[in-house]
Protein backbone atom coordinates (compact mmCIF):
# COMPACT_ATOMS: atom_id res chain seq x y z
CA UNK A 1 0.00 0.00 0.00
CA UNK A 2 1.73 3.32 -0.65
CA UNK A 3 1.30 6.55 0.82
CA UNK A 4 -0.91 9.39 0.96
CA UNK A 5 0.05 12.73 -0.86
CA UNK A 6 -0.07 14.24 2.65
CA UNK A 7 1.82 11.84 4.21
CA UNK A 8 4.57 12.03 1.77
CA UNK A 9 4.13 15.71 1.81
CA UNK A 10 4.99 15.59 5.88
CA UNK A 11 7.98 13.47 5.44
CA UNK A 12 9.64 15.75 3.24
CA UNK A 13 8.90 18.70 4.78
CA UNK A 14 10.49 16.97 7.90
CA UNK A 15 13.46 16.90 5.74
CA UNK A 16 13.38 19.68 4.02
CA UNK A 17 13.08 21.50 7.63
CA UNK A 18 15.82 19.54 9.16
CA UNK A 19 18.39 19.58 6.13
CA UNK A 20 17.95 22.99 5.63
CA UNK A 21 17.00 24.84 9.01
CA UNK A 22 14.08 26.41 7.73
CA UNK A 23 10.64 26.63 9.36
CA UNK A 24 7.51 24.19 8.36
CA UNK A 25 5.44 27.14 6.89
CA UNK A 26 8.34 28.34 4.40
CA UNK A 27 8.17 24.61 2.78
CA UNK A 28 5.13 24.75 0.57
CA UNK A 29 4.52 22.35 -2.48
CA UNK A 30 5.58 25.95 -4.65
CA UNK A 31 8.55 26.31 -3.11
CA UNK A 32 12.07 26.03 -5.02
CA UNK A 33 14.47 23.99 -3.07
CA UNK A 34 17.22 26.49 -3.98
CA UNK A 35 15.56 29.83 -4.28
CA UNK A 36 13.24 30.12 -1.58
CA UNK A 37 15.05 27.68 0.55
CA UNK A 38 18.22 28.39 -0.01
CA UNK A 39 19.82 24.72 -0.29
CA UNK A 40 23.23 24.71 -1.44
CA UNK A 41 24.61 21.68 -3.34
CA UNK A 42 26.01 20.00 -0.36
CA UNK A 43 22.60 20.14 1.22
CA UNK A 44 21.47 17.99 -1.74
CA UNK A 45 23.42 15.50 -0.16
CA UNK A 46 21.65 15.76 3.36
CA UNK A 47 18.63 15.55 1.66
CA UNK A 48 19.07 12.44 0.08
CA UNK A 49 20.22 10.94 2.96
CA UNK A 50 16.79 11.64 4.85
CA UNK A 51 14.86 11.07 1.98
CA UNK A 52 16.21 7.66 1.87
CA UNK A 53 15.90 6.89 5.52
CA UNK A 54 12.58 8.30 5.42
CA UNK A 55 11.34 6.48 2.70
CA UNK A 56 13.31 3.49 2.98
CA UNK A 57 14.03 4.10 -0.57
CA UNK A 58 17.46 4.50 -2.78
CA UNK A 59 18.60 7.40 -4.23
CA UNK A 60 20.98 7.21 -7.06
CA UNK A 61 22.48 10.46 -7.54
CA UNK A 62 21.45 10.74 -11.15
CA UNK A 63 17.96 10.77 -10.49
CA UNK A 64 18.10 13.82 -8.55
CA UNK A 65 21.10 15.54 -9.96
CA UNK A 66 21.55 14.89 -13.92
CA UNK A 67 24.66 16.61 -14.20
CA UNK A 68 25.87 13.71 -16.83
CA UNK A 69 23.18 15.53 -19.01
CA UNK A 70 23.81 18.68 -18.63
CA UNK A 71 27.42 18.30 -19.40
CA UNK A 72 27.28 16.12 -22.38
CA UNK A 73 27.77 18.02 -25.92
CA UNK A 74 25.34 16.12 -27.90
CA UNK A 75 22.87 17.65 -24.91
CA UNK A 76 24.01 21.35 -23.85
CA UNK A 77 25.33 23.75 -26.99
CA UNK A 78 26.31 27.54 -25.98
CA UNK A 79 24.98 26.89 -22.44
CA UNK A 80 21.06 26.19 -23.47
CA UNK A 81 19.85 22.57 -23.06
CA UNK A 82 18.84 21.19 -27.20
CA UNK A 83 15.74 19.84 -27.69
CA UNK A 84 17.21 15.95 -26.93
CA UNK A 85 18.48 17.30 -23.97
CA UNK A 86 15.23 18.51 -22.96
CA UNK A 87 13.69 15.31 -24.32
CA UNK A 88 16.21 12.94 -22.06
CA UNK A 89 15.85 15.50 -19.11
CA UNK A 90 12.07 14.44 -18.96
CA UNK A 91 12.92 11.04 -19.65
CA UNK A 92 14.72 11.27 -16.55
CA UNK A 93 12.59 12.83 -14.45
CA UNK A 94 9.19 12.84 -15.33
CA UNK A 95 7.94 13.86 -12.01
CA UNK A 96 9.73 17.59 -12.49
CA UNK A 97 7.83 20.16 -13.95
CA UNK A 98 9.92 21.92 -16.66
CA UNK A 99 7.18 23.58 -18.55
CA UNK A 100 8.88 27.33 -17.26
CA UNK A 101 12.70 25.99 -17.39
CA UNK A 102 11.68 24.53 -21.07
CA UNK A 103 10.81 28.30 -22.47
CA UNK A 104 14.86 29.36 -21.89
CA UNK A 105 16.33 26.30 -20.65
CA UNK A 106 19.72 27.66 -19.60
CA UNK A 107 22.33 25.20 -17.85
CA UNK A 108 22.95 27.61 -15.12
CA UNK A 109 18.88 28.07 -13.98
CA UNK A 110 18.26 24.34 -14.00
CA UNK A 111 19.53 24.28 -10.38
CA UNK A 112 16.77 26.45 -8.69
CA UNK A 113 14.68 24.35 -11.08
CA UNK A 114 13.19 21.75 -8.67
CA UNK A 115 10.42 22.51 -6.31
CA UNK A 116 9.27 20.57 -2.97
CA UNK A 117 6.21 19.41 -4.59
CA UNK A 118 8.69 17.92 -7.64
CA UNK A 119 10.56 16.87 -4.77
CA UNK A 120 7.05 14.80 -3.11
CA UNK A 121 6.45 13.59 -6.38
CA UNK A 122 9.60 12.02 -6.87
CA UNK A 123 9.40 10.69 -3.45
CA UNK A 124 5.90 9.07 -4.93
CA UNK A 125 7.39 7.44 -7.77
CA UNK A 126 9.64 5.39 -5.88
CA UNK A 127 6.90 4.46 -3.02
CA UNK A 128 3.88 4.39 -5.05
CA UNK A 129 1.33 7.50 -3.94
CA UNK A 130 -2.38 6.64 -2.95
CA UNK A 131 -3.42 9.73 -4.91
CA UNK B 1 49.16 23.17 19.60
CA UNK B 2 48.61 19.14 17.77
CA UNK B 3 45.41 19.16 16.31
CA UNK B 4 44.33 15.38 17.69
CA UNK B 5 41.32 15.76 19.83
CA UNK B 6 41.13 12.11 20.31
CA UNK B 7 43.50 10.47 22.62
CA UNK B 8 42.85 6.51 22.04
CA UNK B 9 40.69 4.54 19.99
CA UNK B 10 39.27 1.51 22.04
CA UNK B 11 37.03 -0.27 19.56
CA UNK B 12 36.52 -0.32 16.17
CA UNK B 13 34.87 -1.83 13.96
CA UNK B 14 34.85 -1.20 9.78
CA UNK B 15 31.86 -0.33 8.52
CA UNK B 16 30.25 -0.61 11.53
CA UNK B 17 30.93 2.10 15.08
CA UNK B 18 34.29 3.70 16.68
CA UNK B 19 34.71 4.05 20.67
CA UNK B 20 37.44 6.19 22.48
CA UNK B 21 38.22 8.57 24.81
CA UNK B 22 39.43 12.15 24.76
CA UNK B 23 40.64 13.36 28.52
CA UNK B 24 40.07 16.62 28.92
CA UNK B 25 42.99 18.27 30.73
CA UNK B 26 43.76 21.76 31.60
CA UNK B 27 47.38 21.48 30.34
CA UNK B 28 45.24 22.05 26.53
CA UNK B 29 45.79 25.99 25.43
CA UNK B 30 41.91 25.46 24.41
CA UNK B 31 41.23 24.94 27.60
CA UNK B 32 41.22 27.89 29.67
CA UNK B 33 41.36 30.70 26.65
CA UNK B 34 37.38 29.62 25.76
CA UNK B 35 35.61 31.09 28.69
CA UNK B 36 38.15 32.57 30.76
CA UNK B 37 37.74 31.63 34.21
CA UNK B 38 35.35 28.48 33.60
CA UNK B 39 38.09 25.99 31.79
CA UNK B 40 35.83 23.64 29.56
CA UNK B 41 36.78 22.09 26.34
CA UNK B 42 35.04 24.29 23.33
CA UNK B 43 32.43 22.72 22.24
CA UNK B 44 33.39 23.34 18.69
CA UNK B 45 36.55 21.10 19.45
CA UNK B 46 34.24 18.14 20.54
CA UNK B 47 32.46 18.14 17.41
CA UNK B 48 35.89 18.31 15.93
CA UNK B 49 36.91 15.30 17.86
CA UNK B 50 33.70 13.43 17.00
CA UNK B 51 34.75 14.50 12.74
CA UNK B 52 38.48 12.91 13.15
CA UNK B 53 36.71 9.53 15.10
CA UNK B 54 34.00 9.77 11.75
CA UNK B 55 36.23 10.25 9.40
CA UNK B 56 38.76 7.63 10.36
CA UNK B 57 35.69 5.41 10.51
CA UNK B 58 34.35 6.55 6.64
CA UNK B 59 37.62 6.47 5.46
CA UNK B 60 38.41 2.90 6.25
CA UNK B 61 35.27 1.91 5.32
CA UNK B 62 36.51 2.97 1.83
CA UNK B 63 39.92 1.47 2.16
CA UNK B 64 41.61 5.20 2.59
CA UNK B 65 40.70 5.93 -0.65
CA UNK B 66 38.66 9.01 -0.95
CA UNK B 67 38.85 12.46 0.13
CA UNK B 68 36.62 12.46 2.98
CA UNK B 69 35.96 15.97 4.55
CA UNK B 70 33.54 17.46 6.82
CA UNK B 71 30.60 18.81 5.07
CA UNK B 72 27.60 19.66 7.50
CA UNK B 73 27.17 19.28 10.88
CA UNK B 74 23.27 18.18 10.98
CA UNK B 75 22.52 18.25 14.79
CA UNK B 76 25.04 19.33 17.84
CA UNK B 77 23.30 19.26 21.58
CA UNK B 78 25.40 19.79 24.08
CA UNK B 79 23.98 19.03 27.58
CA UNK B 80 26.73 19.81 29.86
CA UNK B 81 30.28 21.15 29.37
CA UNK B 82 33.44 19.33 29.20
CA UNK B 83 35.71 20.43 32.37
CA UNK B 84 39.06 19.76 32.95
CA UNK B 85 39.92 16.51 34.73
CA UNK B 86 36.80 15.01 32.51
CA UNK B 87 36.93 11.92 30.33
CA UNK B 88 34.96 12.14 27.18
CA UNK B 89 33.58 8.55 26.43
CA UNK B 90 32.98 8.97 22.37
CA UNK B 91 30.81 6.46 20.32
CA UNK B 92 30.66 7.17 16.44
CA UNK B 93 28.08 4.83 14.61
CA UNK B 94 28.07 4.83 10.91
CA UNK B 95 24.64 5.36 9.92
CA UNK B 96 24.45 5.65 6.13
CA UNK B 97 26.49 5.83 3.14
CA UNK B 98 26.41 6.84 -0.76
CA UNK B 99 29.01 7.05 -3.40
CA UNK B 100 29.55 10.85 -3.02
CA UNK B 101 28.86 11.07 1.34
CA UNK B 102 28.51 9.34 4.35
CA UNK B 103 26.90 10.14 7.73
CA UNK B 104 27.57 9.39 11.28
CA UNK B 105 25.78 9.65 14.66
CA UNK B 106 27.94 10.44 17.91
CA UNK B 107 27.39 10.19 21.57
CA UNK B 108 29.80 12.07 24.19
CA UNK B 109 29.60 10.68 27.83
CA UNK B 110 30.76 11.91 31.02
CA UNK B 111 30.43 8.66 33.08
CA UNK B 112 27.13 7.74 32.87
CA UNK B 113 26.02 10.98 31.91
CA UNK B 114 25.06 12.00 28.35
CA UNK B 115 27.27 14.99 27.42
CA UNK B 116 26.93 15.55 23.78
CA UNK B 117 25.18 14.33 20.69
CA UNK B 118 26.23 15.13 17.42
CA UNK B 119 25.56 14.02 13.89
CA UNK B 120 27.46 14.80 11.31
CA UNK B 121 27.55 14.51 7.09
CA UNK B 122 31.03 14.03 5.40
CA UNK B 123 31.00 14.24 1.59
CA UNK B 124 33.74 13.08 -1.07
CA UNK B 125 36.02 15.33 -2.75
CA UNK B 126 36.20 14.44 -6.36
CA UNK B 127 39.83 13.75 -7.88
CA UNK B 128 41.11 17.26 -8.63
CA UNK B 129 38.53 19.44 -6.57
CA UNK B 130 40.18 21.45 -3.99
CA UNK B 131 43.45 18.84 -4.01
CA UNK B 132 44.92 16.95 -6.38
CA UNK B 133 46.53 14.54 -4.13
CA UNK B 134 46.26 12.85 -0.51
CA UNK B 135 44.99 15.14 2.43
CA UNK B 136 47.68 13.68 4.17
CA UNK B 137 51.78 13.68 3.54
CA UNK B 138 52.92 9.86 3.15
CA UNK B 139 52.21 7.90 6.92
CA UNK B 140 51.03 11.09 8.83
CA UNK B 141 47.53 9.45 9.11
CA UNK B 142 48.95 6.10 9.71
CA UNK B 143 51.17 7.51 12.72
CA UNK B 144 48.53 9.18 13.60
CA UNK B 145 46.47 6.26 14.27
CA UNK B 146 49.04 3.99 15.94
CA UNK B 147 49.61 6.64 18.30
CA UNK B 148 45.95 6.52 19.20
CA UNK B 149 45.61 2.60 19.34
CA UNK B 150 43.79 2.63 15.72
CA UNK B 151 45.47 -0.79 14.82
CA UNK B 152 45.51 -2.44 18.33
CA UNK B 153 41.62 -2.39 18.17
CA UNK B 154 40.34 -2.22 14.81
CA UNK B 155 38.69 -5.20 12.97
CA UNK B 156 36.90 -5.93 10.08
CA UNK B 157 33.32 -7.16 10.19
CA UNK B 158 34.86 -10.69 10.92
CA UNK B 159 36.42 -9.48 13.57
CA UNK B 160 39.93 -9.94 12.16
CA UNK B 161 42.62 -7.18 12.49
CA UNK B 162 41.93 -4.64 9.65
CA UNK B 163 45.24 -4.35 7.22
CA UNK B 164 48.45 -2.28 8.05
CA UNK B 165 47.05 0.27 5.16
CA UNK B 166 50.28 1.50 2.87
CA UNK B 167 47.87 4.39 1.26
CA UNK B 168 48.06 6.27 4.35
Amino acid sequence: MGLSQDEIFEKVQEALVEALGVDDDEVNREATLVGDLGAESIDFLDIVFKLEKSFDINIERTELAPEDILTNGDYVKDGVVTAEGMAELKRRMPWANMSEFEQNPRVQDFGNLLTVGDLCSYVGSKVGSDA
Amino acid sequence: MRWFWIDRFTEFVSGSHARGYKNVTLAEEALDEYCPGFPMLPPTLIIEGMAQMGGILVSEHFQFDKHVVLAKVGKAKFHKPARNGDQLSLAVDLDAVQDTGATVTCLSHTGDELQAEIDLMFAFLEDGRFTDGPLFNPGMLRDMLRMMNFFHVAVDPDGNPVQEYTNI
